[in-house]
């Protein structure tokens, strides 16, 4: 769920209340965001994506807060990471950063594939075993 | 907020096509209808970029060459995946519109390049294809209003719709939206059971057709599931490599897409181990999916090599099948002048009794989105806008009560819902005495909510979301119990077996009353095949 703007960082562009889905966010007074509306945070990270600045820190749980500290999550480098990886903004032309969504339909493929003859094998060889444990012809 | 909203004036809008949704499907749709000449209205709950469950994927699209017997060999396939209830013409039609489609949205989004130097066209990431079609939609001319939910349709007298009511929830005013053809494209329903991108997939659209008096079909088709950890949903590429363990350590031989995780977490609690996955996937998978891994790292949790609890999260009709019944080539439903498109619309035509999710699902999407639009703009057309005639609200439970106004719990009114269709026993293993269990709770609480809650302004938006869940779960579970064999994802523990005959689709209704029927043979068919 959404736990912190950090306040230095955020310009007021009030884009993240925009772009959150479910409504989350407010206008602050002084325009930094504030939280309104917690219960209906969905922990969809979109509004870390559409931060410029890098201000929003949303935390793992879906309906648990757990409330962070502000200079550890500065320090931890989280901050910005998801933009950063979906090659948002500046990091538009780095090659790092460069989506391979192409790579999802294979792998899934491989994966399904690599486990399914995996199960397959164990379940043969379990059938076996209890084959040989079982007393013959008794 | 609500004394806000009372103040201010309602605003009144006017256009040919008007676009309930803001997920891809109403962005292709509104993009269409555009293209076609209307002027267009897109009205979503949320941030169109943002809203429903596209955004926050990866989807890829039903890709087949035109070359060679590759469409013909693919259509046959699902159509017997389909147990018989798909259409073999619009799986044709879906996969030929994308194919023909997805290559134009090049000037608003960046389409990846292979390592054979390929262009690939099908797979789009989420946020990025969402914000391209934001980007396509507003340079077709589109106007685009976030946050501005619809709570209601309209209707003219003759029963044709005419518009909707809504309120834009950021600027504290309600409106009024009148157009010549209405698009609804607000997704399926989840039931608020946590998927990933799916809080704002309520059924509003099931709900608002429903008091229109419109059929849905397939509703009995609504109980997918998808794995993730217990505290949060994500995308689950990488589960597809998962080795899975009981509480005691003792590894469980689960095969990959069958009910067998189901089984093991009634059971009890299982966990994932994602060791077996490849240093190709690891190293790419935060250009893949970036969103994947932050719930684990945020955890603390080191995703493979560490094992985790994992938890099925419901997916309701959004990766199950149902919706609104489509009755015409432009996506039109049974009520006139209204279109569903996406997950709105029952996807048994492209995916029969199985799951569309995944590639035909967004294929779906695309096709159903581009052809309601066509048809709403040429309707709206050749009928006019029609601003002068009398309209009526459709609106009923959060809206008008039936019975005396009084604050409702609507949290434990949605809860009773919950109790009944996220559960895997009860909504994975069914059976005719657990649905006619189910279908009495369902109803306490669907009397509940339209005999006495009466909600405006922003808080009619909370009000309506559980109406409209309590709604489909209804429909849902009476389509369940109608459906007396097991076919597909739709399994009764007490009828096990595929009835012998043709296979026929099955039409729900009703907001107090629920009826089912089968759909009649000589229904309607694909003018083209």
């Amino acid at each position: 769920m959404f736990e912190l703007i950090v306040r230095d960082r955020c310009t007021g562009c009030n884009r993240c209340v925009e772009a959150c889905p479910t409504n989350v966010l407010e206008p602050g007074p002084d325009k930094v965001p504030v939280v309104a509306r917690i219960e209906h945070c969905q922990t969809c990270f979109m509004c870390e994506l559409y931060c410029a600045s890098d201000a929003i820190y949303v935390g793992p749980d879906r309906d648990e807060l757990h409330p962070v500290n502000e200079p550890e999550i500065l320090a931890s480098g989280l901050l910005g990471q998801f933009r950063r990886d979906s090659g948002w903004d500046e990091w538009a032309d780095d090659p790092r950063y460069t989506c391979q969504i192409w790579r999802l339909g294979p792998y899934i493929q491989a994966g399904f594939k690599q486990t399914t003859e995996r199960v397959e094998q164990r379940l043969a060889e379990q059938a076996r075993e209890a084959a040989v444990a079982r007393p013959e012809n008794s | 907020m609500t004394e806000a909203i009372r103040a201010g004036a309602s605003e009144q809008l006017e256009a040919d096509v008007l676009v309930v949704g803001g997920g891809m499907a109403a962005c292709w749709a509104a993009i269409s209808a555009a293209r076609a000449g209307a002027r267009v209205v897109l009205v979503d709950k949320g941030y169109v970029g943002t809203s429903g469950v596209t955004a926050t994927g990866g989807p890829g699209h039903w890709w087949v060459s035109p070359e060679g017997t590759a469409r013909a060999q693919a259509i046959e396939k699902h159509w017997i995946a389909g147990c018989g209830l798909a259409d073999r013409g619009w799986m044709e039609r879906i996969i030929d519109t994308t194919w023909r489609t997805l290559p134009t949205l090049a000037p608003f989004y960046r389409f990846d390049v292979n390592d054979a130097g390929k262009t690939v066209y099908n797979a789009l990431r989420g946020p990025e294809y969402l914000r391209g079609l934001r980007r396509a939609a507003v340079d077709a001319g589109v106007t685009i209003l976030d946050h501005s939910p619809v709570l209601e349709l309209l209707l003219h007298q003759d029963g044709t719709v005419a518009g909707a009511h809504g309120v834009r929830r950021q600027v504290h005013r309600t409106y009024t939206a009148r157009a010549g053809a209405v698009i609804l494209a607000t997704g399926g329903c989840g039931f608020l059971g946590g998927l990933l991108g799916s809080h704002t997939n309520t059924g509003d659209g099931h709900l608002m057709a429903l008091e229109s008096g419109a059929e849905l079909s397939g509703m009995e088709f609504s109980n997918a599931y998808s794995v993730s950890p217990r505290w949060n949903s994500t995308r689950t590429l990488i589960y597809a490599y998962a080795r899975y363990y009981d509480a005691d350590g003792k590894e469980l031989d689960l095969h990959p897409r069958s009910g067998d995780l189901a089984r093991a977490l009634i059971a009890g609690p299982v966990y994932a181990r994602l060791n077996d996955c490849p240093d190709g996937l690891r190293k790419s998978l935060p250009q893949i999916q970036p969103m994947t891994l932050l719930p684990f790292v945020r955890k603390g949790v080191d995703v493979y090599s560490e094992p985790f609890e994992v938890k099925l999260f419901a997916e309701g009709t959004i990766r199950g099948t149902g919706g609104l019944r489509v009755v015409g080539e432009h996506c039109e439903t049974t009520i006139p002048g209204l279109f569903a498109a996406g997950d709105t619309a029952t996807r048994e035509l492209i995916a029969g009794a199985v799951s569309g999710g995944g590639s035909p699902n967004s294929a779906w999407a695309l096709t159903s989105g581009l052809l309601s639009g066509q048809g709403a703009a040429d309707l709206a057309r050749s009928r006019g806008r029609r601003l002068g005639e009398k309209v009526r609200a459709q609106g009923s439970a959060g809206l008008r009560p039936r019975s005396v106004a009084k604050k409702i719990d609507r949290r434990s009114v949605l809860k009773v819902a919950q109790d009944e269709i996220l559960p895997l026993d009860k909504n994975l293993f069914r059976s005719g005495p657990k649905l006619e269990d189910s279908l009495e709770r369902l109803e306490t609480a669907w009397r509940e909510i339209r005999d006495h809650d009466h909600a405006e302004g922003a808080d009619a938006v909370v009000a309506r979301e559980t109406a409209a869940v309590v709604a489909t779960a209804r429909l849902c579970y009476a389509a369940a119990l109608a459906r007396d064999e097991s076919r597909g994802m739709h399994e009764r523990t007490d009828a096990p077996e595929r009835r012998p005959g043709p296979a026929r689709r099955l039409l729900v209704g009703g907001l107090d009353d629920i009826w089912t029927r089968p759909e009649a043979h000589e229904g309607w068919k694909p003018s083209h095949v």
